[in-house]
């Protein structure tokens, strides 16, 4: 007898007879005991001795190849990585953000709302807050919000230029859309250039755009026109004809031999630009770059690269509020006094938290860990909701893999019982902390 | 106690609290203030998302994400609801749903009250030490089971039915319940009960008409947390049903074609966890306090 409650000692109703009060016993056990040994111990048992049989079942005695076969198939050990991932970030993750919460909201007034909102997802399957998660996810800034969100900051610091499809019209141009259209030949004051463009599509031509009209030479000017080098039906690449439209607001740089930019100018309403005192020779004239930057095309959260950090940040959102609140729990445990004599005492803030806090809530913190822990090593349904089919290996964990593995198609039970026992040693450490805990604690 | 007594004049005359002293105290909480409201619209938006993608048309919804409802409140439809109500089976698979958490509430937290009970109060040899084995069985991993109960359920006949997903769910809900349940029997003096004892009550009617009213705070949080969990659960219901579809598994056969069936899954989405939000809101207080009671599951 190591746990009993030393203080509790209940007189034993033996006066009906020791098998009256067996009876009475059994009425409130055997419930209990039936679901237990039925539904949990013997399935236990059973899972472990089907992990070293094979695929065909128990005439098919396979020792630990299915043990060996966790650590060689490339898509559990994918699953096993992914569960590494999950493990380092998530329960340290989740317990600094519940930490951070929890103290923050000691300082506002409205701390109820704030604790309703952040534990609100705790209410919602983590099936629901995949799908939830995956709308906002969806890579076209247009749909998935998160990209929306991402591409407004995006735009703001580099806008997407005015012709974000287009490429030179002959081969006079030299370069690509992303570093620039340069002039092959080198340009001296008294000369006109053609800057033809193609490959634009007329929804891309800027509004108010007339036909391109190619300007007449002027001493000591470098004159050009930029237009679109295309007719329908044809026409000549390289020399602007009727029909052919002018590219206004294009910036167009003078840049000298040495390729350094010593004029800018922006194209009118006929295509037209000049670049006025230009002196010596060798200069050549260039679109930059900036005038073809694509916009923001949206990141691939849903994508092979992505997707595991993608599940846990959706994770995140759900299991933060579990953290805050036992945390703020743990917080208002604390007696004022230490926090206030720590602040008389001449601590910062951050000494305070540091020093005084942390440390005191060390406990709660832990429990929030551990519970972090076990949940992590379980994760099943939102992977299975975020992920698409296409880069559901990619997520791929050990539960995930286990269900996969015995009832997705693979239906290999002997493997499947193996993932499941591997499961079962991984949580085996937290369930000793739990039993040491219940101990100390009675 | 006399450090309170001493700081007490000083608030009286209080030089400091002038207007500008106010202005300022009160812009030194701006950050925090600002730093907390966006992080709480960062949690409100996603599921804010999903409801109004729920409302768009799918033509709406493929040219532009939730946020045109704002702008432009008249595209938002509730057609894909009546759809939803009218022409495919989720309605009867929230039907579904509702059986097994209810179920998968009563049976776990009766047959816990009862256990519970036996641990805390009633004298059998090995009771400490069959507790140590419950408190184990909490941690074992659910996918234990999954492969023995799909072949036992197949050989009993069971398989595929709203009874054999109760069932699984009350075994695997029952250590916590016991483990939660006990311990807070435990709590209650036990004067009551022994003068209970001396005027002749069986335990059956101690159980019956002093624990379990005593205990409900203990319940309520348990039977919040179970119904929960029943209401949530995917992997239970994908391993042992076919047609008796709850609603995440009749959601999940519509996730493959996510574009396209967007207008079925966005709704049922938002229905399956109307429910559980309405549960969380009327009773958060038990919900935290079981949060708190064990946090070890």
């Amino acid at each position: 007898m190591t746990v009993g409650p030393p203080a509790r000692e209940v007189p034993s109703s033996d006066e009906g007879g020791g098998w009256r009060s067996w009876g009475v016993t059994a009425i409130f056990l055997v419930p209990a005991a039936v679901f237990l040994i039925v539904w949990i111990v013997y399935p236990t048992v059973y899972t472990i001795i089907r992990s070293f049989f094979g695929r065909d079942g128990f005439n098919n005695f396979v020792g630990i190849d299915n043990f060996k076969a966790i650590f060689t198939t490339s898509v559990l050990t994918t699953a096993i990585k992914n569960n590494a991932i999950w493990l380092g970030v998530v329960p340290a993750l989740v317990t600094a953000i519940g930490l951070i919460f929890a103290v923050l909201t000691e300082r506002i007034r409205w701390s109820v709302a704030f604790k309703t909102a952040v534990f609100m997802p705790m209410a919602i399957s983590l099936f629901a807050t995949g799908v939830i998660w995956r709308l906002m996810d969806q890579k076209d800034p247009n749909k998935g919000t998160l990209n929306a969100v991402i591409g407004v900051v995006h735009d703001a610091f580099s806008p997407p230029g005015p012709l974000s499809n287009a490429a030179p019209s002959t081969p006079s141009i030299v370069g690509s859309p992303q570093t620039g259209l340069v002039l092959k030949t080198p340009i001296a004051p008294g000369k006109v250039v053609r800057l033809g463009l193609t490959a634009i599509p007329p929804e891309d031509v800027p509004s108010g755009a007339k036909q391109a009209v190619q300007p007449p030479p002027k001493p000591g000017e470098i004159d050009g026109v930029v237009w679109r080098d295309f007719k329908p039906g044809g026409g000549v690449p390289g020399k602007v004809e009727k029909g052919e439209l002018a590219l206004p607001n294009v910036t167009v740089n003078l840049r000298d031999s040495s390729g350094k930019t010593v004029q800018s100018a922006t194209t009118d309403d006929k295509g037209d630009f000049a670049f006025k005192d230009v002196k010596g020779s060798g200069y050549k004239v260039a679109i930059g770059a900036d005038t073809f930057r694509q916009p923001f095309a949206g990141v691939d959260w849903l994508g092979s690269q992505l997707i595991t950090p993608s599940i846990i940040i959706a994770y995140i959102w759900v299991w933060a509020g579990f953290a805050m609140v036992v945390i703020a729990a743990g917080l208002a445990a604390i007696p004022r006094e230490t926090l206030e004599a720590a602040r008389t005492d001449g601590g910062s803030e951050w000494q305070v938290f540091r020093r005084v806090t942390v440390p005191l809530l060390a406990p709660v913190l832990s429990v929030v860990f551990i519970t972090m822990l076990i949940n992590v090593l379980k994760v099943f349904d939102i992977v299975l909701s975020v992920a698409p089919g296409s880069t559901q290996t990619d997520a791929n964990v050990i539960a995930l893999a286990m269900w996969r593995t015995s009832f997705g198609g693979v239906n290999d039970f002997g493997l499947g019982s193996a993932i499941a026992v591997f499961l079962f040693v991984l949580v085996i450490p937290v369930l000793a902390l739990n039993v040491r805990r219940f101990r100390r604690e009675v | 106690m006399a450090e309170v007594a001493a700081q007490q004049p000083i608030v009286v005359p209080d030089p400091s609290d002038t207007v500008a002293a106010r202005i300022i105290r009160i812009a030194g909480k701006l950050p925090v203030n600002l730093f907390l409201a966006a992080i709480g619209l960062v949690w409100l938006v996603p599921t804010i998302g999903l409801f109004l993608s729920s409302l768009l048309a799918p033509n709406d919804f493929n040219s532009k994400g939730w946020w045109q409802i704002i702008s432009k409140p008249s595209v938002a439809t509730w057609a894909n609801y009546s759809n939803l109500w009218n022409s495919t089976d989720i309605p009867h698979s929230l039907v579904t749903t509702a059986e097994i958490a209810i179920g998968g509430t009563v049976f776990p937290i009766l047959v816990a009250a009862l256990a519970g009970y036996a641990f805390a109060w009633l004298e059998f040899p090995g009771r400490d030490w069959l507790f140590v084995v419950v408190i184990g069985l909490l941690v074992v991993p659910l996918q234990m089971a999954l492969i023995p109960m799909f072949s036992l359920y197949n050989k009993l006949g069971i398989f595929d039915t709203v009874i054999s997903l109760v069932l699984f769910h009350t075994a695997f809900g029952l250590p916590f319940a016991i483990f939660l349940l006990r311990n807070f029997f435990i709590g209650i003096p036990k004067d009551i009960l022994e003068s209970a004892r001396i005027d002749g009550a069986s335990e059956v009617r101690i159980f019956s008409r002093l624990i379990l009213p005593l205990g409900l705070p203990a319940i309520a949080s348990l039977a919040i947390f179970q119904f929960l969990w029943t209401w949530n659960d995917l992997l239970v219901a994908l391993t042992f049903a076919r047609n008796t579809q709850p609603v995440t598994v009749a959601i999940y056969t519509n996730l493959r074609q996510f574009g396209s069936n967007i207008d079925i899954i966005a709704p049922a989405s938002f229905l399956s966890l109307v429910i559980p939000l309405a549960v969380f809101f009327a009773f958060q207080r038990y919900f935290v306090q079981g949060l708190l009671a064990g946090s070890v599951k």
